[in-house]
């Protein structure tokens, strides 16, 4: 850590509070030499509409996607990005956005993708900045480009793909879309455009946690004891679990990858971030219907089973 | 060229004749002249059409005069500036056409104004529903 982390008594009971800081703390060091804030929102336009002084802007969408390939932008990309918002290898990156910082989180958890250290989110994202009274600026910062190293891309650590969920069926899943998605209701966000999957329902075992309910009505996360228990006591999680949580294209729950693993200290997260537009239209994986989590199936599909289970043990 | 209504042809050549990141600018100018309501729709919400297939909550209101001129209204909150500049550019674009011109827009006009890669294409569908709505209103009010 570049800059000495928010000491603010609110974080203390989380299992790693450095990742936080109190809009207090970023007015105050605002400016900061080896601090870069950025902004990353749903809305492609909010950044423009207003922002923090001196904040840069990631969109998911047109920065930190592929362009052409499902997939994340590749380190030579990355490095390109970072060096032009003017941030360096060891910079202390603090990410804010909209809607409870849920695009803030996804553009965290890619971050990590590539290693980057010191990444803090801003606790309780625009909404608590805004409601505090605080100010915004159409003013876009020149931050002169500097040199961010090319790094490989690391996706074994916090991100599933699908045939690593099919592997893991049978240990902690955690689905945070809405319950109507969840049940098979409907396959979209309520309210949210239809972006394509084929079936409805969810992932057989998996635990129904809609991401939402880890941000108090202010925006800020919740306490330990509240995350403890969504998380420990309602969904059933134990320390040293491996788990894996999804929803639709996984940035939800990048942000509960967030708050399992930097506020409540699980070790072993992924973010599957195929989630439900790939599983559900993918085609032979099991899938439930209804409120309940259902059954981890007896066997999945032959062709589904990763080459390195016996063929005596499917 | 597709023959585009005069207002809709200037937009997309304003937009057309922007590098790719002065087109968001371009989209917050419209953002911000997004008019609001008339007072009388306060009173009936009900007359309002939420369009579902936005993220942001979005209402339109369709109105077809005597003369057969359609009135768009379009509501969005400022912490969705997108949609409210998609909003603004129909309202603007669409001002003093007729029933059977705003029926002839090609439904593909979003992708004619180079912001796909500005904003992402996926999310200028938002822009493609709240032009079909605005159709299907139109159609509605001229049955009617």
């Amino acid at each position: 850590m570049t800059i000495d982390p928010d000491a603010s008594p609110a974080f203390s009971g989380f299992a790693h509070p450095e990742r936080l800081v109190s809009t207090d703390w970023l007015a105050a060091h605002l400016g900061t030499a080896g601090l870069v804030v950025v902004e990353s929102d749903e809305d492609v336009l909010l950044y423009e509409s207003g922002h923090i002084a001196g904040a840069v802007k990631v969109d998911w969408h047109t920065d930190l996607n592929d362009p052409v390939e499902r997939d994340y932008i590749d380190g030579a990309a990355f490095a390109a990005l970072l060096g032009s918002k003017g941030i360096s290898r060891d910079t202390t990156v603090v990410i804010y956005g909209d809607k409870n910082n849920w695009w803030a989180a996804y553009a965290l958890w890619v971050f990590t993708l590539f290693g980057h250290d010191d990444v803090r989110l801003l606790d309780g994202g625009r909404a608590k900045w805004e409601a505090e009274g605080r100010e915004y600026t159409r003013d876009r910062p020149t931050p002169g480009p500097v040199d961010y190293p090319v790094v490989q891309r690391d996706d074994t650590v916090i991100r599933a793909y699908k045939d690593d969920v099919l592997a893991h069926l049978g240990s902690p899943l955690i689905d945070v879309r809405s319950p109507e998605e969840y049940s098979g209701e409907r396959t979209t966000a309520p309210a949210y455009p239809e972006e394509g999957a084929l079936r409805a329902g969810h992932i057989p075992s998996a635990q129904n946690v809609p991401w939402g309910r880890a941000a108090a009505e202010d925006g800020t996360f919740r306490s330990p004891a509240e995350l403890d228990e969504l998380y420990r006591v309602g969904a059933g999680l134990s320390d040293g679990d491996d788990v894996i949580a999804y929803c639709r294209i996984g940035e939800r729950s990048a942000h509960t990858w967030f708050v399992l693993t930097h506020l409540l200290g699980f070790e072993n997260v992924r973010n599957y971030d195929g989630s439900w537009t790939e599983w559900g239209s993918a085609v032979r994986v099991p899938i439930a219907q209804g409120a309940e989590p259902g059954e981890v199936p007896a066997r999945v599909p032959a062709t589904a089973v990763p080459a390195t289970v016996p063929a005596a043990e499917r | 060229m597709t023959d585009l209504p005069e207002a809709l042809a200037q937009i997309r050549d304003d937009f057309l004749g922007l590098a790719q990141s002065e087109r968001l600018m371009l989209l917050l100018e419209f953002s911000d002249e997004l008019p609001d309501l008339p007072e009388r729709f306060a009173e009936h919400p009900d007359l309002l059409e939420r369009v579902e297939e936005c993220q942001a909550p979005v209402f339109i209101f369709v109105e077809v005069d005597d003369a057969g001129i359609v009135l768009l209204h379009a509501t969005a909150p400022k912490e969705a500036p997108t949609t409210r500049g998609f909003a603004s550019i129909l309202v603007q674009g669409l001002a003093g056409l007729t029933a059977q011109q705003v029926l002839d827009v090609p439904e593909d006009f979003p992708q004619m104004i180079g912001l796909g890669a500005a904003i992402s294409p996926l999310r200028l569908r938002g822009m493609n529903a709240l032009l079909s709505r605005t159709r299907r209103q139109v159609r509605a009010k001229i049955a009617a």
